[in-house]
């Protein structure tokens, strides 16, 4: 009781210090942001001094069995929801930022929503609220497994899972009003850094946590993916992230890096953000959910430690890359490039013993939809991780760069490799967290895979057109000696280009909206969808029988 | 400690000891006993019955 007491009181005064920043905040956004804080902690007051009843409450409201000598997946089941939720929201901030680049119009002339403002919001929201909230929940679901131990610390996983949505409304909301550090993929500013910086700490606690008290003397390899992605994510966010404060009550702050050091940190970040978040994390869950889902082990244990200690040790160096033929020295971007270059083979290695764990089950592919999803989600690990260190290649860099060929390579990326092996996994958790037979439907799975890799199709190739015709037209020389193209022109050249892209972003979240649909028709515990099965016996009666010696007449 | 003084203990003693301690951690995995460890790390997942 005294502790609750205790816990209780300490929400209410950070929750008054909050009210009491934003009286007194140097600017509006700053004060919004602190409103938005103290109201979480209001909400953290009621739920601490509710405690008695708030289990039961949340089973109510999300249909979860209540049985406490299971797995701890109480924060998973949320984690699923958030996912879903967030992904919805990411999707469609995409499409809309897509389709603004065909129609101006769309900016709407009010500086919240315009093209500046909404794209962080749409990366973020698909990288670390979409991505983050599905590495969350299925590192708790994974670690738990591959254990055989019960969630340690469960008050700080809940506020893992409940930091981690303040972090995303405070990132998102930031963005809106125009509150950025600047930094692509780290715009949020000090204090929510600070923020994020905690809730990480606990999650590695967690994690950790868990690790210690397995049952299972060896720790299965998904955990290693996931701890060095937790680890170095923290690493990563606080030294790209060192800034001084303009005022302790204002948003602004300054970096304490500055000209091409704050460029290379940035980079450093922003690539190992690629590689240890969405990489290392998502194979974490590639190592676990597709030996699952195929029922069979992973093809080979020992190519998966290697693919792990060459991505450790190649990852780190390959940031300068972004930077070629910038004011970074010569030697760093050679070494950015040489490293890049190296790192396609430890990323073929995986995606081969991902797809080969297949190996004697192809079939699999034809009659498993959610099967279909984990390979397509190799193929285009493998696709990306192939154009990424052909594109590093400095000759490659210098028509590719700064155009959409980079925006295409994140989106296969992204929307292939993260992206499906996310929905495959959502997939495989629904059922299982919530106690269904199976899925609402399967045929259902099926046309989300079509739906997105079509769309994929259309976006990758729209944005390869779209890159290498920008990049022509900028170097395109007439015998003048002047540049033939201005930048309008190849604004107007690639107008098509974009608006095929909107449509590739249409598909892929006509999809999503089919797993939304059929992921909450599985939670609901609706009757499973009266549909053909994805294979049916092949039987044919007729042929069926032995042959009987004719007579000859 | 200053720049030029890391620079050259990266590129030199640093790189020779990442290497090494790489290689290692691979050539590891070809210990002699290796395989049977790993096949048992492999299927440690189908241990729960949760999907009967």
């Amino acid at each position: 009781m005294d502790r609750l007491v205790f816990r209780a009181g300490g929400w209410l005064l950070l929750g008054l210090l909050a009210l009491l920043a934003a009286a007194a905040a140097a600017d509006s956004g700053f004060a919004i942001h602190m409103v938005i804080a103290a109201l979480a902690c209001m909400i953290a007051v009621w739920v601490t001094a509710s405690k008695a009843d708030y289990g039961a409450m949340a089973r109510g409201i999300l249909k979860t069995p209540a049985d406490e000598s299971r797995y701890d997946d109480d924060p998973i089941r949320w984690g699923v929801i958030a996912t879903v939720f967030w992904g919805m929201a990411g999707f469609l901030a995409g499409l809309f930022i897509a389709l603004q680049l065909v129609f101006p119009v769309l900016n709407l002339n009010l500086e919240y929503t315009t093209f500046g403002r909404l794209r962080p919001l749409h990366t973020s929201a698909v990288i670390f609220a979409f991505g983050g909230n599905a590495l969350i929940a299925t590192s708790f679901y994974i670690v738990q497994r591959t254990c055989r131990a019960r969630l340690a610390f469960p008050g700080l996983a809940r506020f893992v899972f409940w930091g981690y949505q303040l972090f995303i409304v405070l990132a998102a909301t930031g963005y809106l009003l125009g509150i950025t550090g600047g930094k692509e993929y780290a715009e949020p500013e000090w204090y929510v850094d600070l923020w994020l910086t905690i809730v990480w700490v606990a999650y590695l606690a967690v994690f950790v946590g868990t690790i210690v008290k397995r049952k299972e003397p060896h720790i299965y390899v998904a955990n290693w993916f996931f701890l060095s992605f937790i680890i170095t994510i923290a690493m990563l966010h606080i030294v790209n992230n060192l800034a001084v404060p303009a005022s302790f009550l204002g948003s602004k702050s300054y970096s304490a890096f500055a000209g091409v050091q704050d460029a290379l940190t940035q980079w450093w970040y922003g690539h190992n953000a690629v590689g240890f978040f969405l990489t290392a994390g998502f194979l974490a869950m590639m190592y676990y959910f597709v030996p699952k889902q195929a029922e069979r082990p992973v093809y080979s244990y020992r190519l998966s430690i290697i693919h792990f200690w060459s991505l450790i040790f190649l990852y780190i160096w390959a940031g300068p890359h972004h930077l070629h033929y910038t004011a970074l020295p010569d030697w760093a971007q050679t070494l950015g490039m040489v490293f890049s270059v190296m790192l396609w083979m430890p990323s073929w290695g995986g995606m081969i013993n991902g797809l080969m764990t297949l190996n004697g089950a192809w079939d699999k592919i034809r009659t498993d939809p959610i099967i279909r999803m984990m390979v397509l989600s190799l193929a285009f690990y493998g696709m990306s991780t192939f154009e990424g260190p052909m594109m590093s290649i400095k000759a490659v860099n210098s028509l590719s760069h700064y155009t959409d060929w980079t925006i295409g390579h994140v989106h296969s990326g992204a929307l292939g490799w993260n992206g499906m092996i996310t929905f495959a996994a959502l997939y495989y958790l629904v059922p299982r967290l919530w106690g269904r037979k199976r899925l609402y439907s399967l045929r259902m799975v099926n046309w989300h895979f079509w739906f997105a890799t079509l769309g994929i199709v259309f976006y990758a190739a729209s944005m390869w057109v779209a890159g290498i015709t920008q990049g022509l037209m900028w170097r395109e020389y007439g015998t003048d000696g002047y540049l033939v193209n201005s930048f309008v022109d190849t604004v107007v050249a690639l107008q098509p280009m974009y608006l095929v892209r909107a449509l590739g972003g249409a598909l892929y979240l006509a999809g999503a909206v089919i797993m939304v649909i059929n992921i909450w028709k599985t939670i609901a515990g609706s009757p499973l969808r009266e549909e053909k099965p994805m294979t049916e016996t092949p039987h044919n009666e007729e042929a069926d029988r032995p042959i009987v010696a004719v007579p000859a007449e | 400690m200053d720049y030029d003084s890391l620079r050259h203990f990266a590129d030199s003693w640093g790189l020779l000891g990442m290497v090494i301690l790489f290689l290692g951690l691979v050539g590891w995995t070809f210990r002699k006993g290796a395989a049977r460890h790993h096949d048992q790390a492999a299927n440690m997942i189908f241990k729960d019955n949760e999907d009967e």
